[in-house]
């Protein structure tokens, strides 16, 4: 019983961390048809950038309970790196998919190659804070405070982004958007600037999601094309360009890889590729296929 | 050059399927995969040795894996396609990096020095077989295969192929079998990866999962565009160029991806053609077909 919960808990972590990166990519797909395959890109920068804020901070003699609060800055200043990258995908977005899919494999390697030049190539970590919040036991149980308030962050993020495509205006805009372009541009929408908005909304997404997992681990250069495969995987077994559908999906790779790792580490990715071929093949739009939120 | 050969190869494969089928594979890895590893395999734990025999086990193979693959895949195009062939070219790094005992998990397995023709040549110093009688047994292979794919693409087959990319719809009604015409692209190009990374085997004498990447499929398919996939020799090209580029800025600095990422995105941006596309001619037509085609 407590294994199972321990075993759940870690893959609710992870998985809270997986629907940031996807429900970036799902935003972004979904209003711009773009597979942003940077967005792993985006993911390990906010790590990198969360470590050294994370230890700045506490250098500078901020309390350090409240390094959390130098991650989450971390994650949020990122956003410049939205209008960028988005300014690049300008050209292309009247091309043929292919090239918009190379294009921003092409932001991978960049990035890749940055993020090894500013921290070198040895994992990069911030020591001692993860464990700053102490551990709990739950129900015999004991897991870091740290997690908690990461999934805890994660649901709050994801109860927003529903608010805000649902219920605002500008989720309102969104959403006709992704339905239909055409429609949206003649009724007098912004495309341009909905575009820059979403795109460094999808962008933001990725960096908190990075910033928030690296007290728990360490940063490497690789970690942004791994994650992207996983994030891929979530995309598509929720459904691409649905925000439900990355939400599930997160929570079904999150514990099935946790339950993999604990019983059969053999299977740990091929039990969840296996899956997403399956899915491909029964249902190519994924459980909650369709156009975005 | 040797690592030219291998890679020339497989890119003769990928262009049937993108440039002519119009179908992008994003896990084109995996054949140069299962080509390696089955030169790793036989080498190594059967005691095949005769290098003739691992090509047409390495062929074997990829056909008998492409078949139930790309029977899946070809069902789907564009993003689709080029997603399930990225599932596929992981779901086997994953089997290849998580079986230990089996493949060596991330150290890879060894390749053996090969016969060649039946000669045996492993007296002969590492750099002399491999300037050596390799150099040529690859540069014959690699001259075979390329007059291969030119009988194939100017093959009526070649031309149903194009056909399809131009507009499906219309190729079914003429009473081409669309499904089945991509089908057989999926299977030979997966061949010719395959044969490509039986090649590469003893070249390196080491193979890892790392081959099987999905970034070496992005690499793979940058080579491709690079020199302008609407060409017949422009893939090839294109491997020649990035494999030098790579090797010569590697000396100079360790950030070979920076520099690629920028050529990339340029290539993309302002010369969707590849450098076949910029020295013009033919090849301009379908690569501004393409870029017309982004409008759904």
């Amino acid at each position: 019983m407590s294994n199972a919960l321990n075993i759940l808990l870690s893959g609710v972590f992870h998985a809270a961390i997986l629907f940031l990166v996807a429900a970036g990519l799902q935003l972004v797909f979904g209003v711009q048809r773009i597979f942003n395959l940077a967005c792993g890109s985006f993911y390990a920068l906010g790590a990198y950038v969360g470590v050294s804020a994370a230890r700045a901070a506490v250098a500078a003699g901020v309390p350090q309970e409240l390094f959390i609060l130098a991650l989450v800055l971390a994650g949020l200043a990122l956003a410049v790196v939205g209008p960028l990258v988005e300014w690049l995908l300008r050209f292309v977005y009247e091309r043929d998919e292919t090239f918009q899919l190379l294009l921003t494999f092409a932001i991978v390697l960049m990035f890749e190659d940055i993020m090894r030049m500013i921290w070198g190539t040895s994992p990069f970590s911030t020591g001692g804070l993860y464990l700053v919040y102490g551990r709990v036991t739950v129900l015999g149980v004991t897991v870091p405070v740290y997690n908690l308030i990461v999934i805890a962050a994660s649901l709050l993020i994801a109860l927003l982004m529903g608010y805000v495509l649902v219920r605002t205006r500008f989720g309102r805009i969104v959403r006709a958007t992704a339905e239909n372009r055409e429609m949206s541009e003649a009724l007098g929408v912004n495309m341009r600037a909905i575009y820059v908005k979403v795109f460094t909304l999808g962008t933001v997404l990725g960096t908190l999601g990075g910033a928030l997992v690296i007290p728990a681990t360490a940063a490497m250069s690789e970690m942004g094309i791994e994650l992207i495969v996983e994030a891929f995987a979530v995309v598509v077994i929720g459904g691409l360009g649905s925000m439900r559908g990355a939400f599930v999906g997160a929570l079904v790779v999150g514990v099935l890889r946790a339950v993999a790792i604990s019983t059969y580490p053999e299977l740990e990715m091929l039990l969840i590729y296996l899956i997403v071929i399956g899915v491909l093949v029964l249902r190519p739009r994924g459980l909650f296929g369709g156009v975005a939120a | 050059m040797l690592t030219f050969f291998a890679y020339a190869i497989v890119l003769l494969g990928l262009n049937l399927l993108f440039g002519y089928a119009g179908l992008l594979s994003f896990g084109h890895a995996l054949f140069i995969g299962l080509g390696a590893y089955t030169a790793a395999f036989l080498t190594t734990r059967f005691g095949v040795w005769h290098m003739e025999a691992i090509l047409l086990v390495a062929i074997a193979v990829a056909v008998l894996v492409a078949a139930p693959v790309g029977a899946l895949c070809v069902r789907y195009v564009k993003i689709y396609f080029g997603m399930l062939t990225l599932a596929f070219g992981m779901l086997f790094y994953s089997f290849l990096l998580k079986f230990y005992h089996l493949t060596g998990g991330d150290e890879g397995m060894r390749v053996l020095r090969p016969y060649l023709l039946g000669f045996d040549l492993s007296e002969t110093p590492k750099i002399q077989f491999l300037i050596g009688p390799y150099y040529y047994y690859s540069l014959t292979i690699l001259a075979v295969a390329t007059l291969v794919m030119w009988r194939i693409v100017r093959s009526p087959f070649g031309l149903c192929l194009k056909s399809v990319r131009e507009n499906p719809v219309k190729a079914e009604s003429l009473g081409i079998s669309v499904t089945r015409c991509r089908w057989y692209a999926f299977l030979i190009s997966a061949a010719y990866a395959s044969v490509g990374g039986a090649l590469l085997g003893p070249t390196i004498g080491q193979v890892d999962p790392g081959l099987v990447y999905w970034t070496q499929s992005g690499n793979l398919v940058f080579m491709a565009l690079l020199g302008g996939f609407a060409h017949f020799f422009g893939p090839m090209l294109g491997a020649f160029v990035f494999i030098f580029l790579q090797d010569a800025i590697m000396t100079v600095v360790p950030y070979w991806r920076l520099i690629f990422g920028i050529i990339l995105a340029g290539l993309v941006i302002f010369a969707p053609g590849g450098l076949m596309g910029l020295i013009g001619g033919r090849a301009r037509l379908w690569g501004e077909k393409a870029i017309g085609a982004g409008t759904r």
